[in-house]
């Protein structure tokens, strides 16, 4: 047979791109349960991380400090057809503040109350995300993780460091001026300012805008929280049961 | 028609050249400067480093391997197309059990696995040797090359997260040594892709000095 004819040519592509794609599609779908289970595992993490549980069992320690997973939507608390741990804060962060739904985790940890808001926004090459705890009180900060997919080493990318995010515990996200954090340069003086990032000025306004447009709709539950109003009424609480 | 030669031993002296020559007057990093841009992207950690060497090992071993067992079967026109779509779905394949099976180290290597598929050195070994020799030649080439590949990116993963770090595969060795209480620190330097293109430029450099028939005659 004449390997360099036409029509040898074209079986042999033919053929070729039916076995390669059977092979990918079989490996992918078979390896699916357990990539999924490490992002699972990597957002349960982040999420204990910033309530400063770091571990080497986070579904372990997921389920000892989170003890509520909540969806909330323009202040209140709804009922979801998808569980708090799964919604998509990339899909949910496109609508409107007011109209989308967004998970809250509440945690104890000694004793205390905190809650988790994940966060997810934009900074100058691709999406940045992070999860800021909260204490009790619904307004001071406890603690903030950033992460970033694509921003510049040493420059934007400083968001992801400690030396960015040791300066977010204890500030405050809600007063009578504004809501949020404003990232400055050089000069963080109050309780809502935080040091931008040198070099980074448009990833570190992507950080503050992120925390500004993420917070609109725990707003008004997070201030109940302050007034110590607020009681979850026990049907509207999603039990979630993972896995 | 086929010559009946008398049966080649399995490690035979011309196969162990094969393996042999890519570590030293071949080599497809500090010989032929092929595989580059990935030799400065993930040499900032040993482990990184590892894992990337024994993918790279993996696929060009696999695509050697497939592409021999085809060569009689190509056809000349899309022989490049063929090679390509051996080594993406390798890759693809790689970098999907690295996902499932070690995803932080896949999360650290991210596009660079990915870019397996561009490697010049597995492409370069693809056409040039697998799609000439057998499939036990083509294996041993594979191997021998995409050893020496790692083998130069571990020696410069290693300089660079021991200056730059302080740490060997995450182990603090420095502090351990206690050298930070003597006023020693880090050289932050080393971190940076720039000095990856230094460390393999001084292995050159020594490579050179021992080995004479390397060097141009002007």
């Amino acid at each position: 047979m004449n390997i360099n004819s036409n029509s040898y040519t074209y079986i042999f592509a033919i053929a070729m791109v039916i076995i390669v794609a059977s092979l990918l599609s079989i490996a992918a779908t078979s390896l699916k349960p357990f990539q999924d289970k490490n992002i699972e595992l990597e957002k349960k993490s982040d999420i204990l991380s910033s309530i400063g549980v770091i571990g080497e069992n986070p579904e372990l320690l997921f389920s000892e400090y989170i003890t509520d997973q909540l969806v909330i939507q323009d202040g209140r608390v709804v009922s979801s057809d998808i569980a708090a741990f799964d919604i998509d804060m990339a899909a949910a962060v496109k609508e409107s503040n007011n109209s989308r739904k967004v998970p809250l985790f509440k945690a104890e940890k000694n004793g205390n109350t905190f809650y988790v808001i994940p966060m997810r926004g934009t900074g100058l090459w691709g999406p940045i995300w992070g999860y800021v705890s909260l204490k009790g009180d619904g307004n001071t900060i406890l603690g903030a993780s950033f992460d970033h997919e694509k921003e510049t080493p040493g420059l934007g990318a400083e968001i992801s460091t400690p030396i960015f995010q040791d300066q977010f515990p204890d500030k405050v996200l809600f007063s009578q001026t504004r809501d949020g954090i404003e990232v400055r340069k050089g000069d963080a003086y109050g309780l809502q300012q935080v040091d931008g990032i040198s070099g980074g000025t448009i990833t570190s306004v992507g950080v503050q805008t992120m925390l500004e447009d993420c917070l609109v709709p725990y707003k008004e539950f997070l201030l109940k929280l302050a007034d110590d109003e607020i009681e979850i009424p026990s049907d509207s609480i999603l039990s979630v049961v993972l896995n | 028609m086929e010559i009946n030669k008398p049966k080649e031993a399995l490690f035979s002296k011309k196969n162990r050249k094969l393996l042999k020559d890519p570590m030293n007057i071949n080599n497809p990093i500090t010989v032929q400067v092929l595989g580059i841009c990935s030799a400065l992207a993930i040499t900032v950690k040993l482990k990184p480093a590892i894992v990337m060497s024994l993918s790279v090992i993996v696929v060009m071993a696999l695509a050697n391997v497939i592409t021999s067992l085809m060569r009689n079967m190509i056809p000349n026109r899309i022989r490049i197309i063929v090679q390509l779509v051996v080594v993406a779905t390798l890759v693809i394949l790689v970098d999907q059990v690295l996902k499932a099976f070690v995803y932080d180290v896949s999360k650290q290597l991210s596009v660079f696995v990915g870019l397996i598929i561009t490697n010049c050195i597995i492409m370069g070994r693809i056409e040039a040797f697998s799609l000439g020799n057998t499939p036990w030649k083509s294996f041993l080439d594979g191997i021998g090359n995409g050893a020496s590949y790692g083998l130069i990116l571990i020696v410069v993963s290693f300089f660079r997260e021991l200056l730059g770090n302080g740490t060997l595969y995450d182990y603090p060795v420095v502090e351990k040594l206690g050298l930070y209480d003597l006023g020693y620190h880090n050289n932050g330097m080393m971190l940076l892709p720039p000095m990856a293109l230094i460390v393999v430029a001084l292995i050159i450099w020594w490579q050179r000095s021992k080995t004479p028939s390397l060097i141009e005659k002007d």
